[in-house]
């Protein structure tokens, strides 16, 4: 950080500019782009060369990092802990699954139409977020995603129940890549829309608005004090997040041709949750980290223990928290920041 | 009608006896604790097991699953949750979603993943009229006992010096331990005594409740409704939150199957942004 300006006798106006050019400052240097997110992209685009056999592994490492970085956004960044996110991821598939069964087989439709009707029901559902405490926020979140759950359960004439919702067929996106059976196209399109999402959703955080937020995480009433408008803030973000939920839970549906009523289930919620605290909050990019991770680990243990890998996923969470998860994920800050040039501090 | 509002009675009353422990470790420790169903999974096993393979009388297995689920909660208070008292509430959701996880788990892999049943004696099983009205034995029996406690907690809490202890403790905790008192021996036991109440609601409940190994996320959301809309302050609140909440689920689900669970959520999401402190919270706090 630079001194402050000790001059006493200066104009109002051009210590308004200077602090301006300061923040301008600060600003780029918070959202400049990072050594790792190019090594992610990267990784991402030779996983499709190097292991042409995991691409179903891989695709779900996608469509989890999509969620998990759009609850990044409430938790890192707005600071609302969220236990029903799954109730976007949820509609989001299922309203993709009903477009390409009745109106439009095209993916990147049903994929919009997916995002903007989550984005519809965050919008509604952020306004009950908006009172009380943690534990109130904890009750209402996780009360919506039940609603939801038990809504999918008993509209079976629209939903399909507890069968599930299947005997569709994505069609070719953009009515030129058609899906191929062993999820290679699934997996480039699943790691475009991730890459589109995490830009958007970097610019977003990365803007004085996400600013803005973590300042009404730290203390709200300060940042009121300050003059930022936390009610509009929280409801912005909490929409912004619930679209691209549900954009991830369009993708499932897609590449799965199939939707469960699992997608609605609690424990979507809390798994999630871990990946998020896996990978780290605050930055985005720890969605992506914990999902492949958390993608991994689960995959490991459901090989070894096919049953019982709940309880290995419980144990994890216990010790992780015992141990601090700040302290898990400090490493990213020891990574270079950038790949060359010297920095103007 | 009066049947089902009796059963919601039996309901409620069983449901308070399962959440008033949390309404200390969630309310008065400002603990967020959703493994409480666990606690309570605990009590209903160990009387499964009690009856059904060594033949214990029922009436022997209730306070063994008191015990027994009171030393589950001591012992984990003492290891694990006094280290979260201080933690953000997220660390504290986590940590307890992952007991819920391993507990499920591990009573899959111990007592496998069906129903469990369990023979009540003879005496309590079945119906009788009572001036016209048809009531289950078994359900008067949970009345009479779930009132008798929640009357003794109200005394405890009120009219013990433990009691006076546990309400200064939570008040200010700093305060109260510069009055010598071992706030985190108070906290211990209370802990310990919430999750022994849990685990007889649990054993009592096996009966109407039913008892598989999800049983602590399928009643999560039932403990945080009472704790919540009951608000903290009194053991009246909660009381009669669980009450409601058991006369609506109940006939709910005898009046409008389809949508029985979705009112309960509705209404509770309504109460909550009506009064976010709970009905029956303090003034000025």
């Amino acid at each position: 950080m630079s001194v402050l300006p000790q001059e006493t006798t200066v104009s109002a106006n051009s210590s308004t500019a200077a602090a301006e050019a300061r923040a301008a400052k600060l600003m780029k240097r918070r959202s400049r782009i990072r050594f790792y997110e190019i090594i992610v992209w990267i990784a991402a685009i030779a996983a499709y060369f190097l292991l042409p056999s995991k691409m179903l592994i891989l695709t779900e490492i996608a469509i989890l990092a999509l969620f998990a970085v759009s609850l990044d956004l409430v938790l890192g960044f707005a600071g609302i802990v969220s236990l029903g996110h799954t109730a976007f991821f949820g509609l989001g598939a299922y309203v993709a699954g009903l477009m390409a069964q009745h109106y439009f087989a095209e993916p990147v439709t049903g994929l919009i139409v997916a995002g903007v009707a989550s984005g519809v029901l965050g919008l509604l559902t952020s306004f009950l977020i908006l009172r009380g405490s943690d534990l109130t926020r904890l009750m209402t979140t996780l009360g919506i995603g039940l609603m939801m759950a038990e809504v999918a359960n008993q509209m079976a004439w629209l939903t399909g129940g507890a069968d599930g919702l299947s005997g569709f067929s994505p069609g070719p996106i953009l009515g030129m890549f058609e899906f191929d059976l062993f999820g290679k196209v699934g997996y480039l399109y699943c790691v475009g829309v991730l890459f589109i999402g995490t830009m958007i959703m970097r610019r977003i955080a990365f803007s004085p608005f996400g600013l803005s937020l973590k300042a009404i995480k730290g203390n709200s009433m300060r940042s009121a004090m300050v003059a930022v408008p936390g009610r509009k803030r929280i409801v912005t973000a909490y929409t912004i997040a619930a679209v691209f939920a549900g954009m991830a839970g369009a993708l499932l549906t897609q590449t799965t041709a199939f939707v469960s009523p699992d997608v609605l289930a609690f424990h979507r919620s809390a798994d999630v949750l871990l990946v998020l605290v896996i990978g780290g909050t605050g930055y985005l990019y720890g969605g992506i980290f914990g999902a492949i991770l958390f993608t991994l680990v689960k995959d490991w243990l459901s090989v070894i223990t096919p049953q019982y890998w709940m309880f290995y996923i419980g144990l994890l969470l216990v010790i992780l928290v015992l141990i601090g998860r700040d302290r898990l994920s400090r490493w990213v800050e020891y990574l270079p920041e950038r790949l060359s040039k010297k920095e103007d501090r | 009608m009066l049947t089902i509002l009796f059963d919601g009675i039996a309901y409620g009353m069983l449901l308070f006896i399962l959440a008033c422990g949390l309404t200390v470790t969630l309310g008065l420790m400002n603990f967020i604790n959703l493994a409480h169903g666990a606690f309570a999974m605990a009590g209903g096993y160990v009387t499964v097991v009690m009856m059904n393979r060594y033949g214990i009388s029922f009436y022997w297995c209730l306070p063994a699953a008191f015990v027994v689920s009171a030393l589950i909660g001591l012992v984990l208070e003492r290891t694990l949750y006094q280290w979260l008292y201080q933690a953000p509430h997220l660390d504290q959701v986590l940590f307890s979603i992952g007991i819920v996880f391993m507990a499920i788990a591990a009573t899959d892999y111990f007592m496998g993943g069906q129903q469990q049943l369990i023979n009540l004696p003879p005496e309590l099983s079945g119906r009788m009229d009572v001036f016209g009205v048809g009531v289950g034995r078994y359900r008067l029996f949970t009345i009479i006992v779930c009132a008798a406690l929640a009357l003794a907690l109200q005394l405890i809490l009120s009219k013990t010096r433990f009691g006076s202890r546990l309400r200064a403790a939570v008040d200010d905790r700093r305060v109260a331990m510069g009055l010598g008192i071992n706030v985190p021996l108070v906290f211990a036991l209370t802990f310990a005594f919430g999750s022994g109440l849990a685990g007889l609601g649990g054993a009592m409940g096996a009966e109407i409740l039913g008892l598989d190994p999800n049983f602590p996320l399928k009643f999560m959301i039932y403990f945080l409704i009472v704790v919540s809309v009951g608000g903290t302050s009194t053991v009246s609140g909660p009381f009669l939150a669980a009450l409601l909440l058991g006369i609506a689920d109940v006939a709910g689900k005898y009046y409008v199957p389809a949508i029985g669970p979705f009112v309960i959520y509705a209404l509770m999401i309504v109460m909550l942004i009506v009064r976010p402190n709970g009905l029956f919270s303090r003034g000025g706090r």
